[in-house]
């Protein structure tokens, strides 16, 4: 609790006093008129002295329709027929519901911002007197930090020595910590696990992963909902209307019909307390930052409520699939000897033949092989462009390479059809077998694709710049429901627009690095963040921060949670503000009840938005 | 220029009624109030930024006598 919180408590407490005395008394002693009323202002002016104060200010400024006004103007209106301790009680609810109301507020605010305490405080640079503590922002890039143990990382760098692992779960919700060693790549907001490393700064601390990915979650409450635009929208109109209303009920009746003015006049005073908006103004954005800030924790960023909205109610998910479905690196998944040549002897010569070469195919070869090869007994090697390549082992004639290399010198070999690069090998004029390597799955790639069909999404689309088969391959070991392969960056995003004009909200995931315009075309575009990569964050609505593709169900499940929690508090304030509204018309409300549909419902649908955030099983 | 501040802000109404009154004021190029994360982001020419922000402060207590600017 704040001290303002504090001193509101305290007022609160001895109005309460007063009032209960005051109804002691009254009962007990049936006072006169004016002591009744001086009775009733004591608990009404201690407890609201500040509400009449901000009407009155507002008056002034002509800054109609504000709460404590109509606050003011209701229980000032209650006073004058003689309702005081009703007047000195609706007043008194109104504080404690304000009260609560900031209070839990503030508790939802700090939950958020507790998750998002990533940010270092300080930075250990390294000097040549010692090491001196600064403030990140201080920190040149260049400088040389020294990061102890249980130490948050500051800045983004690169490990000089030392050697650690990192718990990375404040930027990626994973827990599996991570090893570094000199060489490595390290991002801010890590926490050092063990040993001491000395970090080589890369960047500012405002470019640093930390402060963008702060700077991200904080501003993703700029970024409007639907609903919470309309919400704002109705709120500018509903007061008003209200207010208006309640001028009416007070005025007309009684000169119609010629009835007295009190009744019409409580009448009134009901409508006044009912027409605030803020229960549906606060809970709405409330319910949406929890959301972000429950999705951040699973290391999702989203990058603002109407994104969680668009997520929600995605039909149709279409992915990239070099780098999102699968790793975007190569390894031999598959190894078919000749007949007589066992499966070692095969990948023994292959890794033989592309010991020397330095491209992805070569080396997945040599990492399949496992030992490390002789080099010394591979000479002569020589590449052929387009075919492979040409050695000599021991002084037999060794070649690895497609299928044109087998044909050009004469080895009679078997034609492969698996999908994926095909590399043939023969030694000495002798056909050994073939591998074959391909881009392998991600782990978990058919599961993700399965949780979403859980989860709601009625249509997944791989669209792909890679070979009909490979994609296809891919797709049908994915199930995924429709293929479009060979695609050029512009083909994509043509294919999106024809997904996009079906209808459906369409969602695009990427791994952010070629397809930026199709992240931005899609209705939501959600890229692999790969810790650190800028283009990512910058193009895409919602970045998976450690390439999990299995995090987008839990994101929409996270997201229509979000949106179910926000319409049942929409639907819930509006439909006890009418219902007291019809009560109130009709006579039959009383102001105590007013009171509650205004703050009480506040604090409900308050205490509802919280467990956006308090979500942790999606 | 754009900048961001530490507010203090009561009620989401209220820091609602604050950016729309501020927004209108001459020189303010974008202005957002967030009461979430208690936030004042005012975008406004260099030369005349304190200018602005210290009429923005101004019209805000006007709306809401509670309203506090850190900095």
């Amino acid at each position: 609790m704040t001290n303002k919180q504090k001193k509101t408590r305290a007022r609160i407490l001895a109005a309460l006093a007063l009032l209960a005395a005051a109804l002691v008394w009254d009962r007990a002693a049936a006072p006169g008129v004016w002591v009744r009323l001086a009775l009733y202002a004591a608990p009404y002016l201690v407890v609201g002295y500040d509400v009449v104060g901000r009407a009155w200010v507002n008056l002034r400024h002509a800054q109609a329709f504000d709460e404590s006004l109509l606050m003011t103007v209701a229980t000032v209106a209650a006073f004058a027929i003689g309702e005081y301790p009703e007047a000195a009680a609706v007043m008194l609810f109104y504080q404690i519901g304000e009260l609560f109301q900031g209070v839990a507020v503030g508790r939802a605010r700090a939950s958020i911002g507790a998750m998002l305490e990533i940010a270092p405080e300080t930075a250990r640079v390294e000097t040549e007197d010692g090491e001196e503590e600064v403030e990140p922002d201080e920190v040149p890039v260049g400088s040389v930090i020294v990061v102890r143990a249980g130490e948050r990382v500051a800045l983004d760098g690169t490990v000089l020595s030392g050697e650690s692992w990192l718990d990375t779960s404040a930027l990626t919700g994973e827990a599996a910590p991570r090893r570094v060693a000199a060489g490595d790549a390290i991002y801010s907001g890590c926490v050092n696990g063990e040993g001491t490393l000395r970090v080589r700064t890369t960047r500012a601390y405002e470019d640093s992963t930390v402060a963008r990915v702060l700077d991200l979650v904080e501003n993703a409450s700029e970024k409007k909902a639907r609903l919470e635009q309309f919400i704002t929208r109705f709120a500018r109109v509903y007061t008003p209307a209200v207010t208006v209303a309640a001028a009416l009920l007070a005025l007309v009746p009684p000169l119609v019909l010629g009835q007295g003015f009190g009744g019409w006049i409580r009448r009134a005073c009901v409508f006044l307390i009912v027409s605030c908006p803020c229960a549906l103004v606060i809970s709405v954005p409330l319910g949406f930052f929890g959301g972000i800030g429950a999705a951040s924790r699973i290391g999702v960023l989203v990058k603002g409520g109407n994104f969680l909205e668009a997520i929600a109610d995605c039909g149709v998910m279409v992915f990239d699939k070099t780098g999102t479905l699968t790793r975007g690196t190569f390894s031999v998944t598959g190894t078919f000897p000749a007949d007589g040549v066992d499966e070692r002897t095969l990948l023994c010569a292959a890794a033989h033949a592309e010991a020397s070469a330095s491209h992805p195919i070569a080396r997945s070869i040599v990492d399949a092989y496992g030992g490390a090869p002789d080099r010394a007994r591979v000479t002569d090697v020589s590449e052929l462009a387009g075919c492979g390549i040409c050695a000599r082992w021991d002084g037999e004639e060794l070649l690895a390479g497609n299928e044109r290399l087998m044909a050009r010198r004469g080895v009679a070999y078997t034609p492969c059809r698996e999908s994926g690069t095909v590399v043939y090998v023969a030694r000495g004029g002798t056909y050994l077998g073939c591998l074959v390597v391909a881009d392998t799955l991600k782990d978990g790639a058919a599961e993700a694709i399965r949780d979403l069909k859980a989860a709601g999404v009625k249509r997944t689309v791989l669209l792909s710049g890679d070979r009909a088969d490979a994609a296809r391959a891919a797709g049908d070991a994915l199930g995924i429901d429709e293929v479009h392969a060979e695609l050029l960056p512009a083909d994509k995003v043509a294919r999106l627009e024809e997904l996009l004009a079906r209808g459906e909200r369409t969602a695009f995931v990427g791994d952010g690095i070629n397809d930026a315009p199709s992240l931005m075309r899609a209705d939501v575009g959600v890229a692999m963040g790969s810790l650190g990569s800028d283009a990512a964050i910058e193009a895409a609505d919602i970045v998976l921060m450690d390439d999990d593709v299995r995090k987008l169900a839990a994101t929409v499940r996270l997201g229509r949670r979000t949106m179910r929690i926000v319409r049942e508090n929409v639907v819930f304030a509006l439909a006890v503000k009418f219902a007291v509204l019809l009560l109130g018309a009709l006579g039959c409300a009383t102001m105590w009840l007013a009171v509650f549909a205004d703050v009480g419902v506040t604090v409900l649908a308050v205490l509802n938005a919280m467990r956006c955030l308090r979500d942790r099983t999606a | 220029m754009k900048k961001i501040f530490k507010c203090e802000v009561d009620c989401a109404v209220c820091a609602q009624k604050i950016q729309d009154a501020v927004a209108a004021l001459d020189g303010v190029e974008e202005v957002s109030v967030n009461f979430m994360t208690q936030k004042l982001t005012l975008t406004a020419p260099d030369d005349r930024f304190d200018a602005v922000l210290d009429a923005a402060v101004k019209k805000a207590k006007q709306i809401e006598p509670d309203f506090a600017l850190l900095r």
